[in-house]
């Protein structure tokens, strides 16, 4: 903002500027006196002189504050006016998508969520139901011996089905971590289950090669995202790989010590302490690992689609 | 004898002005997203005092059911919020205007000279000064505010990654809570602050935007 001094109106023939001696450390000048100097002229001129001259830097200033406010003002109408990119103006969308490739570029996916003692654990508000209730309108109970969760990996002809009892036998994990909605609150809960990465391993359909995935030497064939999804396919979320095999990540099927109960997805729901909740998808039935970024319920409604701790 | 005296240089006018259009955005947003999980009330025994926030204030500024649109304004504003306010205090650094906006050692008895000379207990003036001691504790304070809403707002945003400034604000509901409190604290103070610049009179807001200030006389007016 180079414009020159309105108040620069040095004159050799002036007497020294008066200078307020608050100025002197306040705006270190470098364009020298403070007021305007009478030339030889009565003080009644000197003095117009002074209000014509506040007039005109009353006028520039106010225009140029008054255009930017209106300026600004237009900028938000735009913002807010603009085609919604699922749920919220595309502009906004776009904020939170670089929002997500700097923390992805920034921080370590490996950071560990903090783990609480087991004696805080509580039961948790099990906040909505959707994709779990069955045509009677009650939670659906699958028989555990029908039960499967489908496993694809890249293509749908390329997939495994596990049971549950496949699943339980594979190395148990559980943790007491800090569950925490995008709503707000937060609630510590102890949870127990098979960590998706071992899963990963065990099946080898996280990666395009095929080769069992190891997770100290991540591959680079691994696909990029992981799709989850409910039997019906009404509920719905999307993984960045690294948060999906973060050694955190639970395909869950024990809270607080005892088997899930259907409100809290029973048989099988996913625990991912790096995630929003609404990525905790319950009655967890299909996994996908894909390389093209997964629909997500809560982003095609204004969410933030990485929605990471 | 008529002059005009610089008081506030562009810099500062200029994140003066950006911060009062994004600060206003931060709350309305930050409302937004707090609607989801109201939980927060002042209360005495059984005796709910003040709850925030009642049903009217909610429907009057639109607020329920807008919690997606709360955070993708409020994660996109952030931006602006704490660049301007890092700019801000890198300016007053360099140009060492610090050193008429951070409290000394005198300021907490003379700004309490100041309380009283604004409710007309103290007849006598108040000594000279670019700011006053009650306006350096209010305008320091106000950035250490501000810092602590971007502290307390990253340990909310970022829980895990930055796990240890949660644990430093005793937690994420805890993080949550002085987020709050500090936004109430800019209420406050913009109360304060509106009424002492109409107080204070058109000149010393003129001066706020265009930079001098008119003064008639030797002696220089404060605002």
């Amino acid at each position: 903002m180079a414009e020159p001094d309105p108040l620069d109106r040095t004159d050799s023939s002036s007497p020294p500027p008066t200078v307020a001696p608050q100025m002197l450390s306040a705006t270190p000048s470098p364009s020298g006196p403070l007021s305007v100097e009478p030339k030889g002229r009565s003080a009644g001129e000197a003095d117009d002189q002074v209000r014509a001259q506040l007039k005109r830097m009353s006028r520039r200033g106010f225009a140029m504050a008054g255009g930017a406010a209106v300026a600004l003002g237009c900028m938000g109408w735009w913002i807010a006016s603009r085609p919604l990119a699922e749920g919220i103006p595309w502009p906004l969308r776009r904020l939170l998508e670089m929002n997500e490739r700097l923390a992805r570029a920034v921080f370590r996916p490996t950071a560990q969520a903090p783990i609480f003692a087991r004696d805080r654990a509580v039961e948790p508000r099990p906040n909505g139901n959707l994709g779990m209730l069955a045509d009677d309108g009650l939670y659906r109970a699958p028989d555990p011996r029908e039960w499967r969760l489908r496993i694809e990996g890249g293509e749908a002809d390329r997939y495994r089905e596990l049971t549950l009892d496949e699943l339980r036998q594979m190395p148990r994990a559980e943790h007491t971590t800090e569950l925490k909605c995008i709503e707000g609150w937060s609630a510590v809960v102890h949870w127990a289950g098979v960590r998706l990465v071992d899963v990963a391993a065990e099946t080898g359909l996280a990666s395009r090669s095929g080769m069992p995935f190891d997770a100290h030497r991540p591959s680079t064939s691994l696909y990029e995202y992981v799709g989850m999804a409910t039997e019906d396919g009404e509920y719905y979320v999307g993984l960045d790989t690294p948060s999906a095999l973060h050694d955190q990540t639970l395909l869950c099927y024990e809270m607080n010590g005892e088997p899930l109960t259907p409100e809290h997805g029973a048989p099988l729901r996913l625990v991912i302490p790096v995630k929003y909740g609404i990525k905790n998808i319950k009655q967890l039935a299909s996994i996908r690992f894909t390389d093209t970024r997964p629909a997500d319920y809560w982003a095609e409604r204004g969410y933030d689609w990485f929605a990471g701790h | 004898m008529a002059r005009l005296e610089r008081k506030h240089a562009l810099p500062t006018r200029l994140f003066h002005w950006i911060n009062a259009i994004v600060l206003p955005v931060m709350i309305y947003s930050g409302l937004l997203i707090y609607w989801a999980h109201d939980v927060y009330r002042i209360q005495i025994g059984n005796w709910e005092v003040v709850r925030f926030f009642p049903a009217w204030i909610y429907s009057s500024l639109h607020v329920p059911f807008r919690l997606a649109e709360g955070m993708a304004w409020h994660f996109a504003f952030m931006w602006f919020f704490a660049l301007n306010g890092i700019f801000y205090v890198a300016y007053t650094i360099v140009s060492g205007e610090w050193r008429q906006l951070v409290p000394n050692r005198d300021t907490p008895r003379e700004a309490w000279q100041v309380v009283l000379h604004d409710l007309g207990i103290r007849k006598e003036p108040l000594p000279a000064g670019k700011f006053n001691a009650a306006q350096r504790m209010a305008y320091t304070g106000v950035i250490v505010m501000g810092a602590g809403s971007l502290l307390s707002g990253l340990a909310i945003y970022k829980p895990v990654q930055l796990s240890w400034l949660t644990a430093l604000m005793g937690g994420y509901s805890l993080a949550r809570l002085w987020h709050f409190l500090l936004t109430l604290g800019y209420l406050g103070f913009f109360v304060i602050h509106i009424a002492q610049v109409v107080r204070a009179g058109w000149n010393n807001f003129r001066s706020m935007v265009i930079g001098v200030e008119y003064t008639q006389g030797e002696e220089a007016t404060h605002g």
